[in-house]
């Protein structure tokens, strides 16, 4: 806690509030934030000097929660996390566990999971376009993401039996086998949204207004990208090539035809353009590999009580974000002595000074917007 | 040439935005498609798996399944079952452990299927009710066997 003093010392020349900058607040309620984000921002007239996250208000402390549950029972915490890529996120768990036990899954199951990740990816960057169209000003584009998004949350809460906490993905492999209506309705959605994607384009990318608020702002080099950190279509709108898929592939993703989506813009536009980009890879992966699903088991046999054997194992995965880390330091037990995410949110924030600098306070929420933030992510 | 690329760069505009309004346009001439549901008149056939609840399968004869054995409590990662347990006397004086109460505390659920995992006899499965809303906080907290069963023949 601070109080408001804190505030005006906190920020860098505070003697020079008094000629002229003005420091304000945003959020911890403010809608625009995309939750419970707080932002102390000092002004310059309308110009941004600097921004400063304050962060701890849905802090859960879910790393300490974990070191109290058992291997099976810490993967649904995750979920809690970047709730808009669970499966990815309790994915990345599994594919820990798995390598502490050394496991190895069976194809079904790697072919199930790569689906449900890349659905998941879909539906979390419709959601990010809709809202990032609504920061921006355009209701109408919300409306229509989610009416795509609603069909891959109607297979996933008939498949996982959950529409956005699903904790489908169980060390050894998933949770129930596919729904037999799956295949047909993942084509169903396939074509359905790939004659609305282009309604996308049409609507918002085209747009004057939407290009004029995101061409040349939020820019931030690839070098300045590498060393804030930065992962996933952030980093690769300013030329990172930082895809896990790619670079470290996990499962079956070595077998899988996509491209790396790169974008040398380094502002705004950039960003929405990979992301753009990705929901069309995702599409062709998910093409690929919904007509050879292998019959067999869909989980591996494994104990009941799940130890893992001393040591410390670390698994990444590519989440809509980008790079999501689970750390597990284990004592031989059956709980963790300790648990660490590696949470993308929490190091692209770290980049929004640098990014929103010497713009104006109207780009903020548009420079937000296309860093993708999902607060409970960064917080955990 | 800069009069023109000036009013090129204005028409360009201008048509960006027709074209966008021209879609809003087409869905609002047709919409037949509705895509909202009419919530509390129609209500929706929720799939199988959905996760509403967790309840105890009884049977036409007031029998259920659970053998008592706690694997579920054990397997909850946040305390939402607490499973009271008693001993049965058989007609032959053998002492055998039964369930008494079976607690759960729906506020406390996250609805992550781990217990329906856990149960060794399938005694208990996931609802597809979701309306959990009541008055008092209290009333969440749920006794699932039904007063008067008690456990079918032949389950160990
Ligand atoms: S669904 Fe999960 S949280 Fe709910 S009772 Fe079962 S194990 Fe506990
Ligand atoms: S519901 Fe199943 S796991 Fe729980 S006590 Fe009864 S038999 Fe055991």
């Amino acid at each position: 806690m601070y109080r408001t003093t804190d505030i005006l010392t906190n920020t860098p020349n505070a003697s020079l509030s008094e000629a002229g900058y003005m420091v304000i607040n945003v959020g911890p309620q403010h809608p625009a934030t995309h939750g419970v984000l707080h932002l102390v921002i000092t002004l310059s007239g309308e110009t941004i000097i600097n921004v400063e996250p304050h962060l701890g208000y849905i802090h859960r402390s879910i790393e300490k929660m974990c070191e109290s549950l058992t291997y099976r029972q810490f993967i649904y915490t995750t979920s809690r996390m970047d709730y808009l890529s669970s499966h990815i996120n309790n994915h990345c768990c599994a594919l820990s566990v798995e390598k502490g036990l050394q496991i190895e899954i069976p194809d079904r199951a790697k072919y199930i999971r790569i689906i449900l990740d890349e659905l998941t990816r879909l539906a979390s960057h419709q959601l990010w376009w809709g809202a990032m169209a609504m920061d921006i000003g355009a209701i109408t584009p919300f409306f229509y993401a989610f009416r795509e998004r609603e069909m891959i949350n109607d297979i996933m809460e008939e498949t996982c039996g959950a529409r956005l906490t699903m904790n489908y993905m169980v060390p050894g492999g998933v949770m129930f086998d596919l729904h037999p209506n799956f295949q047909k309705k993942v084509k169903e959605f396939i074509a359905f949204f790939k004659s609305k994607i282009n309604e996308y384009d049409e609507i918002l990318t085209g747009n004057i207004i939407f290009q004029n608020r995101m061409k040349g702002v939020g820019i931030i080099s690839k070098e300045d990208a590498i060393s804030y950190g930065c992962t996933g279509p952030t980093a690769r709108g300013s030329g990172v090539s930082c895809d896990v898929r790619k670079l470290y592939p996990y499962e079956i993703y070595n077998r899988i035809e996509f491209d790396e989506i790169i974008n040398n813009g380094c502002d705004s536009f950039a960003r929405y353009e990979v992301r753009m980009q990705e929901m069309k890879q995702s599409l062709k992966i998910i093409e690929q590999l919904i007509d050879n699903i292998p019959e067999g088991d869909f989980q591996a046999k494994t104990k009941t009580v799940l130890k893992l054997p001393k040591g410390e194992f670390y698994t990444r995965v590519e989440t809509a974000r980008g790079e999501f880390g689970v750390y597990i330091v284990s004592e031989g037990g059956t709980t963790p002595y300790r648990i660490k995410f590696r949470s993308p949110g929490f190091s692209n924030l770290s980049a929004l000074n640098h990014m929103a600098k010497g713009n104006k306070i109207g780009d903020l929420v548009a420079i937000m917007g296309s860093i993708d933030l999902v607060i409970p992510d960064i917080d955990r | 040439m800069f009069l023109k690329n000036y009013i090129l760069e204005i028409w360009n505009a201008v048509k960006s935005l027709l074209k966008g309004m021209k879609l809003t346009g087409y869905y609002f001439t047709h919409h037949k498609e509705i895509i909202t549901q009419n919530y509390p008149e129609v209500k929706q056939q929720l799939p199988e798996r959905f996760r509403g609840e967790v309840v105890l399968i009884h049977d036409e004869n007031n029998e259920h399944a659970c053998t008592g054995c706690t694997a579920c409590e054990l397997a909850c990662p946040n305390g939402t079952i607490k499973i009271i347990t008693k001993f049965d006397v058989s007609p032959e004086g053998k002492k055998k452990k039964a369930l008494d109460t079976f607690v759960y505390h729906l506020e406390l659920c996250t609805m992550c299927n781990l217990c329906i995992e856990a149960c060794p006899t399938s005694a208990i499965k996931m609802a597809q009710n979701f309306e959990h809303s009541v008055f008092n906080r209290n009333d969440l907290t749920k006794k699932l066997n039904k007063p008067g069963s008690k456990i079918r023949e032949g389950v160990e």
